[in-house]
């Protein structure tokens, strides 16, 4: 008979041991009849020959190999009779387990998604990404375009691709928007392994200078303007005034740091682009695939020998600069990583307070039945198999629990990920797989036995006839250890998630009370590219420029108009180094960020003056080329004092040094939170009047405006939008921000953070009340007729309850001080983790611990008081 | 009830059973009768033990049970060898007998050294 076979015939066989083992005893019995026995000694002896017949009955079904199997079914059997015995306790159970399951789960979710799951392209382990690497200035990502050609021409283990930032308006067809966009070499797609998914990439004389106009366009655009029409491959956009034809659209899977919408060849660049031919200029990232055959070692050989090469023949550019190579995953993946394990852990704290919480209660219930389970040993049960029934049950109640979990995380997880701060990474590829499913089965069956277990080891732990003779009174003592060791686990582990989300609200606090360095109220900032029709020459570029300040000016509502390239805390950024001596030793100069504004950028910002004058209309190109530095970059260099009136050489900006002409206050442009921390902390403003002709063309697109106002800035945008248009009407004005908006999304990370923390450890403190309330409420009812005696000999309520809450401070002291040992460990994590996170304070911790303590001390009291109540003599009556 | 201990070696049990049966169809009952009769009691297996060994046999498709009457009327489980219980049994004995030569020439030996 096959085991499933046996499995169904179960009850027949039960009938025929039944018989069997009948037969074996009616034998017997009148065997000994005939031997001469009475009927009733041949019935006792048979019996006792015999032994048990239950016993013998269940080792004979332990013989049939379906055991396992039948009593799985009936154990689920019993496990939902019981549920449904007790629901209220089921469903609160179910719900604290689908919330800390659901909660992991879309942690999982995301980590599975952004870090565990390869990139969606062929060989992703083969893919790179080239950093370039100098003593000085450390790692950085940029490239220039003659040594990414060199590199390109010399590599035998890589194949290389690069791509840079540029976006631009399409004015044809349709209403002029501005897209965001990408300037990438031919071999990109074929690097990354992916077809397009229309059309063809780029052909090598397309990405060089005089190559045809052509442009791929990403799956999103495709969908949006041409509603998923393969015949818009062949169709002609107009882009930065210039048109286009479309050769390709884009997988959905392409992805380059953002989202890009059109995709034009980067070779076409040099005959407008000046730094498409300098070796300085930085600005190119390259990907790169190892080739068939070459190790990521041999790459790693091979970009050294090349460097080596560059820096022998382009000295000037080149001494010193190394070049690294790192999986490209990491690059685009970014420092997100520690977040999430960071809030993976703090989830998992709280499911674990969750199965504490529910152990304790299960336990309570497993002291509560102990008689009756021993009378189901006495009644033939296995000790084992029980104990099994006590895992089953919690098994179970766990997989109930993740069920419910995954789909709340199901539902959860997009809104979960919109209200990530900053754009998510890989964020299109977030998706529940089986991955994710096999982690919450796991979870849920791990979280069933963890809390199942102490009830289920119980079991066998006391002597049956110990058990069965002692009343009710005395069974509580053996598992009152390890309910104090539930209260004490679980006040300790809601420590950790309360002072942990203390210290990040204390440093929430600290940091936006810092002040920025300028005035972020009223201010209205927004990126433009001048109409590509006003961009021929660099006289039209100044006059369209003075046009859209002028313009923007008369517009009811504005204070004061200026233009800069770089505004303060949004990304962006230009890095040059200084020096105040004229030959500075090479790799050794500071570096500065350095914006170029038009004379009102100090109003319109409220920045502080220390010292002299900043910009005004007589600083142009003829004029002597002058800058204001900030009071970081006068203290580095001229040491805080008379600043005004020394010279700076700043090689970007010619041979000839450059004139400071004030000091003004330091704005913390890398955010509140990460400004202290930067590597670049100098800053230098310089004329955009005095930009020279050949760089105006890059300008031209790369400006953005700021207005002061005095109206609630917002409500700027549109009459600002309908005034900028340009003559043509293409210029459109995009990343519209507030200066009190681009404050507040730099602790978007820490803000973010806090708000989870909150929640969780408010979760935790929850959980933990419930729990400390369950237990005390619990080992009182244990002790009603002790409690009983010590009233009738003259205990008054007070004593009772003092008796009970000292009991319970001892079990939330021991376990607080657990709590700040772990979370003195943990606070180094969150200070790697957490951009300017501040070093644990003694009044944070007085602060959660109060709190802690007096919710736990509170939840005690409740069980307390009603033990106070009690009358004496029916305390003692009750058995 | 009294303890169940049986002093038969780990297995040996297994090995009579499948011995008794291989002389005839035989229910339970007639088993534990024949194991106390055949060995004059000196192997006493405790009944409590016997049914279980019974259904572990039959499990591992060694013995097969049919319900016969018996001489009295009464329909009984009548246990009998199968092939593979057959082959079972004779390489078992077969093991059995060489242990015990085994034994019994390490014994000898031991006497033979002491005179």
């Amino acid at each position: 008979m096959s085991w499933l076979r046996r499995l169904w015939r179960r009850t027949y066989l039960e009938a025929q041991l039944e018989k069997e083992l009948r037969f074996h005893l009616d034998q017997h019995v009148a065997d000994l009849i005939a031997r001469g026995y009475t009927p009733e000694d041949a019935w006792r002896q048979a019996r006792l020959a015999l032994g048990g017949p239950e016993q013998v009955k269940e080792k004979c079904r332990d013989a049939r190999g379906t055991r396992w199997l039948q009593d799985l079914l009936q154990d689920n059997r019993y496990a939902f009779r019981t549920f449904r015995q007790r629901p209220g306790f089921t469903a609160v159970a179910l719900l604290i387990l689908a919330l800390g399951i659901g909660a992991t789960t879309v942690m999982f979710t995301l980590i599975n998604s952004v870090l565990l799951r390869p990139l969606s392209y062929p060989e992703p382990d083969r893919l790179l990404t080239l950093h370039g690497f100098t003593q000085h200035f450390g790692e950085f990502w940029g490239f220039s375009y003659p040594d990414f050609s060199d590199l390109k021409r010399d590599a035998r283990t890589l194949a290389l691709a690069a791509w840079t930032y540029g976006g631009g308006t399409i004015s044809e067809p349709g209403e002029p928007q501005y897209v965001d966009g990408r300037e990438i070499s031919a071999e990109l797609f074929s690097t990354l392994g992916l077809p397009l998914l229309h059309g063809r990439a780029f052909r090598l004389d397309e990405d060089a200078p005089g190559g045809a106009p052509v442009v791929i366009i990403s799956y999103g655009l495709w969908q949006r303007d041409y509603n998923g029409d393969p015949a818009a491959v062949g169709r002609s956009i107009v882009f930065e005034g210039r048109p286009y034809t479309i050769v390709g659209i884009a997988p959905p899977a392409f992805q380059l740091d953002g989202e890009a919408e059109v995709f034009i060849p980067l070779g076409q660049k040099p005959s407008t682009d000046p730094r498409m031919q300098v070796r300085e200029a930085h600005f190119l990232h390259v990907v790169a695939r190892v080739r068939p055959g070459a190790t990521l070692a041999d790459a790693q050989a091979e970009l050294s020998l090349i460097a080596r090469h560059l820096a022998d023949e382009y000295p000037k550019s080149n001494a010193g600069l190394g070049m690294l190579a790192h999986p490209l995953q990491r690059e685009l993946v970014g420092d997100v990583g520690s977040t999430l394990w960071l809030l993976l852990s703090a989830v998992g704290l709280v499911l674990l307070i969750a199965c504490v919480n529910i152990a304790s209660i299960l336990l309570a219930r497993a002291v509560s039945r102990e008689r009756e389970l021993a009378v189901r040993v006495a009644l033939g049960a296995g000790r084992g198999r029980l104990a099994r029934q006590c895992l089953t049950e919690s098994a179970a109640l766990g997989l109930g629990g993740g069920l419910l979990g995954v789909l709340l995380a199901a539902m959860s997880i997009r809104p979960f990920v919109a209200f990530w701060p900053g754009s998510l990474p890989r964020s299109q590829e977030v998706h529940l797989d089986w991955r994710v499913l096999l982690f919450a089965i796991i979870v849920s069956l791990l979280t069933g036995i963890v809390f199942g277990l102490a009830p289920a080891l119980r079991v066998p732990m006391r002597s049956l006839d110990q058990t069965l003779r002692a009343g009710a009174r005395t069974i509580a003592g053996s598992s009152r250890h390890l309910h104090s060791a539930f209260v004490i686990s679980e006040i300790a582990l809601a420590a950790v998630l309360l002072i942990s989300a203390g210290m990040l609200g204390r440093t929430l606090l600290a940091l936006s009370s810092l002040d920025p360095g300028l005035n972020v109220h009223n201010v209205l900032t927004a990126r433009f590219a001048l109409s590509p029709g006003a961009r021929t020459n660099p006289e039209q570029i100044r006059a369209a420029w003075q046009d859209v300040l002028d313009r923007a000016r008369r517009v009811p509502g504005v204070e004061s108009v200026a233009l800069a390239d770089i505004i303060p805390m949004r990304v962006g950024e230009n890095v040059l180094p200084y020096s105040s001596t004229p030959n500075p030793p090479p790799n050794q100069t500071p570096v500065a960020l350095s914006s170029s504004a038009s004379p009102d950028f100090l109003n319109v910002m409220g920045i502080p003056l220390r010292q002299g004058r900043f910009f005004d209309e007589h600083d142009r190109i003829g004029r002597e080329p002058v800058v204001v530095i900030d009071d970081n970059l006068a203290q580095h260099a001229f040491g805080g004092k008379d600043a005004v009136g020394k010279r700076l050489w700043v090689r970007a900006m010619g041979r000839e040094p450059v004139r400071v002409v004030g000091v003004v206050g330091h704005v913390r442009h890398w955010g509140l939170a990460g400004d202290d921390q930067s590597r670049v902390r100098d800053q230098i403003y310089y004329p955009l009047a005095q930009v020279p002709p050949s760089l105006l063309h890059v300008f031209s697109s790369i400006m953005s405006i700021a207005v002061r106002t005095k109206i609630p800035p917002l409500d700027l945008v549109q009459p600002l939008r309908q005034e900028l248009r340009g003559a043509a009407g293409d210029q459109a004005l995009y990343e519209v921000r507030t200066m009190e908006q681009l404050v507040s999304a730099s602790l978007a990370q820490q803000r973010f953070l806090l708000l989870l923390f909150g929640i969780f450890a408010g979760l935790a403190l929850l959980l933990a009340c419930i729990g400390i309330y369950g237990v005390l409420a619990y080992l009182t009812g244990q002790r009603v007729s002790e409690i009983g005696l010590r009233m009738a000999f003259g205990a008054t309520a007070r004593d009772v309850i003092g008796m009970v809450l000292r009991q319970s401070l001892g079990m939330i002291l021991l376990g607080v001080g657990i709590g700040i040992l772990a979370t003195l460990a943990a606070s180094r994590v969150l200070h790697r983790v957490i951009e300017g996170m501040r070093p644990a304070e003694i009044s944070t911790f007085a602060i959660t611990i109060a709190v802690l303590v007096l919710a736990a001390l509170f939840a005690s009291f409740l069980p307390a008081r009603r033990a106070s109540r009690m009358d004496p003599v029916s305390a003692l009556r009750q058995e | 009830m009294t303890p169940a201990k049986s002093d038969l070696p780990q297995g040996t049990l297994d090995l009579l059973i499948l011995k008794i049966i291989a002389l005839g169809p035989v229910h339970g009952y007639a088993i534990a009768q024949r194991l106390d009769q055949v060995s004059r009691g000196v192997v006493q297996v405790p009944e409590g033990s016997l049914y279980p060994a019974l259904h572990r046999l039959e499990n591992r498709g060694l013995i097969a049970g049919d319900w016969k009457q018996t001489e009295t009327g009464r329909e009984a489980k009548f246990y009998r060898l199968t092939q593979k219980g057959r082959k079972q049994l004779e390489t078992q004995a077969a093991d059995w007998q060489r242990l015990i030569d085994a034994v019994g020439l390490i014994l000898g030996m031991a006497d033979g050294g002491a005179q």
